[in-house]
């Protein structure tokens, strides 16, 4: 019977007292997260809308690409026109 | 049952319930978790797919770009030379040939000459457009291009010559009106300007006429005194007009302005003509003759 005491005792002051400790470190590490996670999803959203105007890249390449042909026969003449240096 | 029997029971009973409830808590918390993982990573890969094309389209407008930087550069040391090409960069952006030319290594060791200093803007243009221009010639007095008081000079006298080099040998633009320094009589203000001493000896004696005026004073001109004149109220001042004497505007003072836009000289102003008297009309212009009709 004795026993029987020692093993209540030991159940209810050391087993479950540590059970309780750990599920709730468990518990509170998953809850942390959480927010992080919230804010990871919100930023990777914001971050895809910013990124909208990619597109409009093309059109600066179409104009980067006509500027320098331009300036390509601008120089060309200049070239005709202008004696050299040397 | 023994006490220690139901105290053991409890005390399972008890384990199991703290299980069970953080359990089934962790088990939410992981699942929101989960969702939010699943919106990131739906966004992260929006991203991907946005940002894709992104590398080769930035590649192609730096490749043209450098394409032109390098025509930029080439052409710019071809036709000034690179000491010169380094003077008209620092001249444009001071400090900037520091940096030198990027496919010019050595223009960073150039120390630029003060082109923005020396030229005239236009100057270096006029002088590699044309070698033969007199601002390009050899000069006895060293390269007018150099010189800070010439080069401007030099450039402007390309052109024809106005007012460009010698302005104090222009006249004067004439006073006319009632402020002029001179003051002629009217008898010498018909007929345009009363000619002076140079011009009467080009011209010759009729000049010399127009001087005196052509009815002088004495012999009954109009500006003659008023006892002289024919009894002729056609040829008085009224007709002919004379000089008002006065700075006031004659627009105020000389028309009715009652008439207002309907004005007529014949009817609102002009000479008062005596009752039965026919106008003289020997001035009057003839009508067109029939065979030119």
């Amino acid at each position: 019977m004795i026993l029987w005491w020692i093993g209540d005792v030991l159940l209810i002051a050391v087993v479950l007292p540590v059970v309780v400790y750990l599920l709730k470190g468990v518990l509170d590490a998953a809850r942390g997260i959480e927010p992080s996670v919230t804010r990871i999803a919100q930023a990777a959203t914001a971050g895809s809308k910013d990124l909208d105007a990619v597109p409009l890249l093309l059109t600066t390449q179409e104009h980067v690409k006509t500027t320098v042909e331009v300036v390509a026969g601008y120089g060309g003449s200049l070239d005709v026109i202008i004696d050299d240096a040397e | 049952m023994p006490a220690a029997g139901v105290v053991l029971i409890i005390a399972v009973v008890l384990i199991v319930l703290a299980l069970v409830y953080f359990v089934v808590s962790t088990i939410v918390s992981l699942m929101r978790i989960t969702s939010g993982l699943d919106e990131a990573i739906a966004a992260v890969t929006e991203i991907a797919e946005k940002t894709a094309p992104v590398e080769a389209v930035v590649k192609d407008i730096n490749r043209n770009l450098d394409a032109g930087v390098d025509l930029l550069e080439g052409l710019l040391v071809k036709k000034a030379g690179l000491v010169d090409a380094m003077g008209l960069v620092e001249g444009l952006y001071p400090g900037a040939a520091a940096a030198g030319l990027r496919n010019f290594p050595d223009s960073t060791e150039v120390e630029p000459p003060r082109i923005a200093e020396v030229y005239t803007k236009g100057t270096l243009t006029l002088a590699r457009l044309g070698r033969e221009a007199p601002i390009a010639a050899a000069s006895p007095s060293g390269p007018v291009l150099r010189n800070v008081e010439g080069g401007s000079l030099e450039a402007r006298l390309l052109y024809p010559e106005n007012r460009q080099s010698r302005p104090e040998r222009l006249p004067r633009s004439p006073v006319v009106g009632t402020g002029a320094p001179v003051q002629y009589p009217p008898s010498e203000q018909r007929g345009g300007t009363t000619p002076g001493e140079a011009e009467v000896r080009d011209k010759g004696p009729w000049a010399e006429t127009a001087a005196e005026g052509i009815v002088p004073a004495e012999l009954g001109g109009s500006d003659a005194p008023r006892e002289m004149l024919a009894d002729d109220r056609e040829l008085g001042s009224e007709a002919l007009g004379e000089t008002t004497g006065s700075d006031e505007p004659a627009t105020e003072a000389g028309i009715d302005p009652a008439a207002g836009d309907e004005a007529d000289a014949t009817t609102d102003r002009g000479p008062a003509r005596p009752d039965g008297e026919e106008p003289d009309l020997k001035d009057a212009a003839a009508p067109p003759r029939q065979v030119d009709q």
